[in-house]
């Protein structure tokens, strides 16, 4: 069916049917709520992650750890390799594309990914712009560290904000920095009115029309998700309760003792966020966690939240 | 019959999925939202609303917190139940092409095909006409939907896409392949709450008792 428009077969007199709207790219991320993004390098993985009911994977070459370790320039993966994702699974396949390089983005489009990672843990190809993301048909989700970074890639065209965290370090605490600013940002807003509202816009480098939407609905306009560092059950569910509305799982899962059952334990924890006795009954027994780096010790230039602006 | 209307209690399976959207919708089509993630909460209610998400993950879920078989049990006895999109494939009796382990609460007699309109690439809008709902054709959000295959004698299509059944009524169970509760147009959920409170209505003559008999808490 993949390549069969439904432009081409309604009769009657509706109007023709929108592939590509906002309303189609929000609302996908909608149904990804409560739900964890796990990264997959390879279909074997992709089918763990299904099966310990993951919402999507993050198809990938290599795991943000495995990316920190080798060093190098960091890119879209190789088509075969996604392809063979897309076709182990049911669930969504997302991938990424580097920062600004709308070329390896629309290739992902034309492969067929459900969303574009346009993620800072490849090498960013433009130090200046994001992809133009209205130009897709395939929605983005774009990584931010806070309010005004989100509400700019929002205008760029992105139809889901994650928090950026620290990928590949297992260590949650740079993800609980990015939501608690995006967070506090937003909780901000809502106390001004009408006038400040511009000087706020201004402040925050993003379009007033955006800042005043965000004002309004007390929320991004977007599904937000929490990355970066999300090692466990207890690190997932203590996102959620900061605010998140799913995470997305790097390394922490493939990258563990038993990644089988870490995957269904967060799988679980993301669901019951706020409910400690399921969270310390799927924590029991999960085998050794991803060894893990302290984000102090990372020098800047490996530093990934940093990319993008 | 110009009783005063009552306010069904009506729970959204909260396991994953667009789950605000649903309780925002039913609050303005006069019902009592309530988030439903344990047995316990599903006791509370007059009705169910599934939403959109991942059947796998809602499936894998429901099994390992035992709510399957509990909401199996509800369905059997009438409660009213609607589903959307992934909803629609919890409420089928049968998927055509499930993963492994995936089961269904099941209820409407209907052979379903997941992600049949495509991948999110595919993903569209287009505007329906919709038997059971006045006042001219609901937007259809269709996001990587299901659509129904084949139907049993006792399932009445309410709205079909290009050849494929996309809406379906069977008693009191409800399901749409597209998402009603995106649009901001809540007629679908209004639909449905008036199902809830005619089922009430008739299990309240059938047993004297109210419409509900548990205390609901809004977990959201």
């Amino acid at each position: 069916m993949s390549s069969t428009s439904p432009s081409t077969s309604q009769p009657g007199p509706l109007q023709a049917p929108a592939t590509g709207t906002a309303r189609v790219k929000r609302g996908m991320a909608e149904q990804l709520k409560g739900g964890v993004i796990m990264d997959v390098v390879t279909p074997e993985q992709a089918k763990i992650a299904e099966d310990a009911g993951a919402v999507a994977v993050m198809a990938l070459e290599r795991v943000p750890a495995d990316i920190r370790k080798d060093g190098g320039v960091a890119r879209m993966s190789d088509p075969d390799m996604i392809e063979g994702i897309i076709n182990a699974v049911s669930i969504p396949v997302m991938a990424k594309s580097r920062i600004g390089h709308f070329v390896e983005a629309q290739v992902l489009q034309a492969l067929g990914v459900d969303y574009i990672d346009e993620s800072e843990v490849l090498t960013p190809a433009d130090e200046v712009n994001h992809s133009d993301k209205w130009a897709f048909t395939t929605p983005f989700v774009c990584g931010a560290t806070n309010l005004g970074e989100a509400l700019r890639r929002i205008s760029e065209g992105a139809a889901m904000i994650r928090s950026k965290g620290e990928a590949g370090t297992g260590n949650v605490v740079e993800a609980v920095r990015h939501m608690r600013q995006i967070k506090n940002e937003i909780a901000r807003l809502k106390g001004l009115d009408d006038t400040e509202l511009y000087a706020a816009a201004k402040e925050l480098r993003a379009p007033h029309e955006l800042v005043k939407e965000v004002a309004g609905l007390g929320r991004l306009p977007v599904v937000l998700f929490s990355a970066g560092g999300v090692a466990t059950p207890a690190d997932a569910a203590l996102m959620r309760q900061l605010g998140a509305e799913g995470v997305f799982v790097g390394s922490g899962i493939f990258k563990s003792g038993d990644p089988a059952r870490r995957a269904a334990a967060i799988v679980k924890a993301t669901t019951f966020y706020d409910d400690p006795e399921v969270i310390a009954d799927v924590s029991r027994n999960l085998g050794e966690a991803m060894v893990g780096i302290n984000c102090d010790t990372l020098p800047e230039s490996e530093r990934y939240a940093g990319r993008g602006w | 019959m110009s009783v005063p209307e009552t306010t069904p209690v009506i729970g959204v399976f909260a396991l994953q999925g667009d789950v605000r959207e649903h309780l925002a919708a039913l609050r303005s089509s006069g019902a009592e939202p309530v988030a439903v993630r344990r047995p316990g909460e599903l006791a509370g209610c007059d009705g169910l609303v599934i939403p959109g998400g991942e059947s796998t993950t809602m499936s894998k879920l429901a099994v390992s917190f035992g709510l399957m078989e509990p909401l199996r049990a509800r369905v059997r006895s009438g409660m009213p139940v609607y589903g959307t999109c992934a909803g629609m494939i919890m409420l089928a009796d049968k998927i055509l092409d499930p993963r492994s382990g995936q089961e269904t609460v099941g209820g409407i007699d209907m052979i379903v095909r997941r992600n049949a309109f495509g991948r999110q690439n595919e993903s569209f809008e287009a505007a329906l006409d919709l038997a059971g709902v006045p006042g001219g054709p609901v937007e259809g959000v269709f996001i990587r939907a299901p659509w129904v295959e084949s139907t049993g004698a006792g399932v009445e299509v309410l709205a079909s896409y290009d050849g494929h059944p996309v809406a379906v009524r069977q008693g009191s169970l409800l399901a749409t392949a597209f998402h009603p509760e995106l649009t901001g147009d809540h007629r679908v959920h209004a639909l449905f709450t008036a199902m809830v409170r005619t089922a009430g209505e008739s299990g309240r003559e059938a047993s004297g008792g109210r419409i509900s008999g548990v205390g609901s808490v809004d977990c959201r």
